[in-house]
């Protein structure tokens, strides 16, 4: 019983009962619709071929009387597949013809019968069975009726035909149901069924699971797609997670460690001066893991949006200047040329204090990966606007970030430089990009000699879009 | 929570002992008002160490009250307190005529924050987490202001001259070339001569950013600075601060 419902649910019965059920009614008005029209054709010819008669027998009454008339009847009647022909007295009986006897009344009216009437024709093997007849009666000035007429039939017969039409129509169906059931039903759904067991396993945390795909590219497949593609980016975002974590895990439990074996070792010290310097070695490391607890808090604190409502206008021609001019004596001091192209007067909607710290953070790693490069120490700050986008990059000559690491670079923590040699939180382009993201921008990060130079270098360029008045 | 690790938790803190800093302005009283009992009392000890009296009160109504009763030089309000919450006490404060410089604490830390609390009535204002050298510094500025030289148009330590007006720049007699930026970091620095000015103080008067600047920005700045006002001069005046900043002071 719940096998029976259960099997209801699926949507391949219930498509074939759908199917089936349309198909009977398609069927049914066919029947019928060809079985009038049929009907209705021949009924035209059996008129058409009687009115002829009626004509015949008229003519023949005309030249040779009744002895003619019924010597040219019982001609016919004798031929195979007669007519039925009667000839009837005033009152009605039969005189002669080939019919046991009509239903009574059609006799009395000439022209048409309306309707199929029924008579018995002569039976040479048991009692007389009622056929269907149409019809056409004449009444001669003699007073004798004279009717002509074609059997239709036993009653009964037409409709035993249509039923069997419509059996035959049935059968036909309930095949192409079987066929449709499996069609759909083996083969569809057991797609959706493999869809769901893999399903299942994704719920039960294997997000590398994909589901099955198909060779046809049909809606199933491109459903399966989409989801695969969905999974996959949740994989990524899972990843992405797992790796900020463990990056949390990693950047903040190695100065930890050392904060606690110096801590130690500045205990273990018997002289005054020696544990001083140690203990500001202490107090630089815990600075640096504040510094990287207030980063953090920053970028999700951007991220979320929630100092959204601090936007006035920025002069970025004025912070991208004054940046400039800050960074320019550290980048001297690390042996580069800091150079601007800034156009000037371009403002964008925005909060200056986070912008202003996103262009120190790009300044910060320019100068700290650019002075790998002895042939041209330059870094160079642009500014320009077209006619959507303001474009605000910081280049350097430096070893670049490879094409497929570039996505890489803005995450949490992630950071090329494997060994955390240069000093740093890796958090800078998380902020930047955070930024920019509150800003309606984009971050962009390309090679400033192209990819294949020996000093590929980086341009980060922070996008703006232009505020329309 | 978690103040007490990056505010001062060193009971005598090494940034400040080790340049013998006791009290430089004297005979500072403060009162800071903070409902985090174990920061408050690392708060008050580093404070008497560095040689300022320090009250404490732990809720706003309570602050409100020591506040309009007695004579303090700086307050230290914590934003978010029990009975009355740091703002609505500065708010109170200033419409009884109490002027007392204010610096707000606050776990929010972040440019609209700093904002809505100097909006209403804050002089100055602190994100935790933050190191007590920042605190101390910050207060002792504040602290400085009543009587601060802001109308002077000359400032003198030992023999270096600023002038406000014509902005030169002279020691011993002899002009010393500065850039507009340099002279406004020295400006500051000589404003606040004798007191540790902060990196972050730096940048926030200097440049008028109002975050933790990351890099050795203020110090390639501030070494410039000094190389051009101590070069062909004996003389040291522009000191550095180990883990706090720097202080222009005439050692005599």
């Amino acid at each position: 019983m719940s096998r029976f419902r259960l099997m209801f649910r699926s949507t391949a019965v219930r498509l074939s009962a759908l199917y089936i059920l349309l198909f009977a009614l398609c069927a049914a008005f066919l029947v019928v619709y060809v079985t009038a029209m049929s009907e209705r054709i021949l009924a035209q010819q059996v008129r058409d071929s009687l009115t002829r008669e009626i004509v015949d027998i008229n003519n023949v009454y005309d030249r040779g009387g009744a002895a003619g008339l019924l010597r040219m009847l019982e001609r016919r009647a004798r031929q195979p597949g007669a007519n039925l022909y009667v000839i009837a007295g005033p009152t009605g009986e039969l005189l002669a013809g080939n019919v046991a006897s009509v239903e009574p009344g059609v006799l009395d009216r000439e022209g048409w019968t309306s309707l199929p009437f029924r008579y018995e024709p002569y039976s040479e093997n048991g009692p007389p069975r009622p056929h269907f007849a149409t019809a056409n009666v004449l009444l001669l000035d003699n007073g004798l009726r004279v009717m002509v007429g074609r059997d239709l039939g036993e009653p009964g017969r037409f409709r035993y035909i249509v039923r069997q039409a419509l059996m035959v129509a049935l059968a036909i169906m309930g095949a192409g149901a079987l066929v449709i059931w499996f069609g759909i039903g083996r083969n569809a759904l057991k797609r959706i069924d493999r869809m769901s067991a893999a399903t299942t396993k994704i719920m039960a945390g294997d997000l590398s699971q994909r589901l099955p795909v198909g060779l046809s590219g049909d809606e199933f497949d491109r459903l399966s797609e989409s989801l695969n593609a969905m999974l996959e980016r949740i994989e990524k975002l899972n990843e992405g997670l797992k790796q900020v974590s463990d990056n949390i895990a990693h950047d903040l439990k190695t100065p930890l460690t050392r904060l606690r074996n110096k801590a130690a070792d500045a205990l273990a010290m018997d002289r005054e001066d020696a544990r001083k310097v140690a203990l500001e070695g202490i107090i630089g490391e815990s600075d640096q893991l504040i510094r990287t607890f207030n980063a953090l808090l920053m970028i999700s604190r951007v991220e979320a949006g929630s100092i959204a409502a601090e936007m006035s206008p920025v002069d970025l021609s004025a912070i991208s200047a004054d940046s400039a001019e800050l960074y320019e004596p550290v980048a001297e001091e690390a042996g580069l040329t800091l150079v601007t192209a800034i156009d000037p007067d371009i403002t964008v909607q925005g909060n200056r204090e986070l912008i202003g710290q996103a262009i120190f953070n790009l300044l910060d790693n320019a100068i700290k990966y650019a002075c790998d490069n002895p042939v041209d120490p330059t870094i160079k700050v642009s500014l320009s606007r077209d006619a959507d986008m303001v474009r605000l990059s910081v280049a350097d000559h430096g070893p670049g970030v490879p094409p497929d690491m570039r996505a890489e670079v803005t995450k949490r923590f992630v950071r090329l430089d494997e060994s955390r040699s240069k000093p740093g939180t890796g958090l800078g382009l998380s902020l930047v990009e955070a930024v920019l993201e509150l800003h309606g921008g984009t971050l962009e990060l390309s090679s400033t000699n192209g990819d294949a130079a020996p000093h590929p270098g980086l341009t980060v360029t922070m996008v703006f879009p232009v505020q329309k008045p | 929570m978690g103040t007490e690790a990056y505010s001062g938790g060193a009971p005598r803190n090494p940034a400040f002992a080790e340049s013998g800093r006791e009290s430089i302005v004297p005979h500072m009283k403060i009162l800071v008002i903070e409902d985090d009992l174990e920061a408050a009392a690392y708060m008050t000890k580093a404070f008497r160490e560095a040689g300022i009296v320090a009250d404490h009160a732990s809720d706003g109504e309570s602050g409100l009250f020591m506040a309009s009763e007695n004579a303090y030089d700086v307050m230290v309000i914590d934003r978010m307190l029990p009975r009355r919450d740091g703002l609505s006490v500065i708010s109170e404060l200033r419409k009884r005529s109490v002027n007392t410089p204010v610096l707000i604490l606050s776990a929010l830390g972040q440019v609209d924050d700093r904002v809505t609390g100097l909006r209403a009535g804050g002089d100055d204002y602190l994100p935790k987490p933050y190191a007590f050298s920042e605190l101390l510094a910050r207060v002792e500025v504040l602290g400085r202001r009543k009587g601060a030289p802001e109308q002077e148009m000359m400032y003198r330590v030992g023999d270096l001259e600023l002038d406000r007006l014509s902005h030169e720049v002279r020691r011993s007699g002899k002009e010393i070339i500065l850039q507009p930026r340099e002279f406004r970091l020295l400006e500051y620095l000589m404003k606040n001569a004798g007191q540790v000015v902060t990196r972050t103080m730096l940048l926030e008067h200097v440049w008028d950013y109002h975050f933790d600047p990351q890099t050795n920005v203020i110090d390639v700045h501030v070494s410039r600075l000094r190389s051009k006002i101590e070069k062909d001069f004996d003389k040291p005046l522009l000191k550095t601060i180990r883990g706090a900043g720097y202080m222009i002071k005439d050692e005599g």
